[in-house]
């Protein structure tokens, strides 16, 4: 008992110290989405190329909701990879064209190629305030059903792919199967 | 003298700068109100709502694209009528408690609003008995017999 409590400061301190050493290591910029698990948020809005487009125009299979700007570099840096998926037909990716202008967009699209299945047009932010969006990029998994399962802030890179997304997605194929 | 006077003129320069200053930097917009309560509603609402992207500043003060949206936003709920209760979950809804500089009190945040009050408690415990225990020794009389007295005679060395 006296042994025990002896120990009890250094215990309590080591465990205080473990904890906050794992804090330096969390991402404070990565906010957890209130929306996992959660239905599309209703739109009714056009595309890049001036179709209208809504909820019903989502594709029916699990498929990456991608934000993107003209303006936006590291949307650049992931740009790769969304031509690569959209290439292999690995995954269906929508984009959001987040507080973005027409002309700008359609120059990005034309200069850097286009991975979208369509870009929905989100001028004045209202749809990506409903997503949760606070900048882009940020890329969301939806599944066949429309409910959001995932989501990444920042850049989506090959590695990112392989260690977020593809377990995420295996997961998902095997619930639906 | 004058050295002096110095010294306390420059403390008192270094004491106005813990002022806070928080609406010196607040965003400039051209929003219109119905009338003053409004308006003032709209500034809480900013001044405590937090900017998602530019984490340590609340809305009224960040240039953030996305501060500005959720501003407008704010303007838009208070014209249409909605409570301060009703815009807070609308913010909630979409940003979770991050988006609040005061989370409220949800299970996943008891320990956010008590953990401090759980150390202080942890803390003054180990403190009070300790200060106790101490007085406990002090109050003490001791009484030595022959022996011991011989004993501690040799060891202080007189």
């Amino acid at each position: 008992m006296g042994r025990l409590k002896f120990f009890t400061p250094a215990i309590f301190f080591i465990a205080i110290a473990i904890l906050l050493w794992r804090g330096l290591y969390l991402d404070p910029r990565t906010l957890p989405s209130m929306l996992i698990d959660k239905s599309m948020p209703a739109f009714k809005l056009s595309t890049v190329d001036g179709d209208p487009v809504s909820n019903s125009e989502l594709p029916d299979q699990i498929f990456l909701l991608n934000v993107w700007g003209s303006y936006c570099l590291p949307c650049l840096v992931e740009h790769p990879t969304f031509m690569r998926l959209s290439e292999e037909g690995e995954i269906p990716v929508v984009g959001v064209n987040y507080k973005d202008q027409n002309e700008l967009a359609h120059d990005w699209l034309e200069t850097n190629g286009d991975p979208f299945a369509f870009s929905i047009e989100d001028l004045d932010g209202r749809f990506g305030i409903d997503l949760g969006v606070y900048g882009a990029p940020e890329t969301y998994l939806v599944d066949a059903h429309g409910v959001i399962r995932y989501r990444h802030v920042s850049v989506l890179d090959e590695t990112v792919w392989e260690e977020e997304f593809i377990p995420a997605i295996t997961e998902l194929r095997a619930e639906s199967d | 003298m004058a050295a002096k006077f110095k010294t306390c003129f420059i403390v008192t320069l270094l004491f106005l700068l813990l002022i806070p200053t928080k609406n010196l930097f607040a965003q400039v917009d051209t929003f219109e109100f119905d009338n003053e309560v409004q308006q003032r509603r709209f500034r809480t609402l900013s001044d405590e709502l937090r900017c998602p992207m530019c984490q340590n500043t609340n809305l009224s003060g960040s240039t953030g694209g996305v501060a500005e949206d959720l501003r407008r936003e704010i303007h838009r709920m208070i014209i249409e009528g909605m409570s301060d209760r009703e815009i807070e979950q609308f913010m909630f809804e979409r940003y979770g408690d991050f988006i609040f500089y005061r989370p409220r009190l949800r299970t996943e945040t008891i320990l956010l609003w008590f953990g401090p009050l759980i150390f202080l408690l942890i803390g003054g415990t180990v403190g009070w008995s300790i200060f106790r225990r101490a007085k406990e020794v002090s109050e003490t009389e001791i009484t030595l017999d022959d022996n011991q007295k011989a004993r501690l005679d040799e060891l202080v060395g007189e």
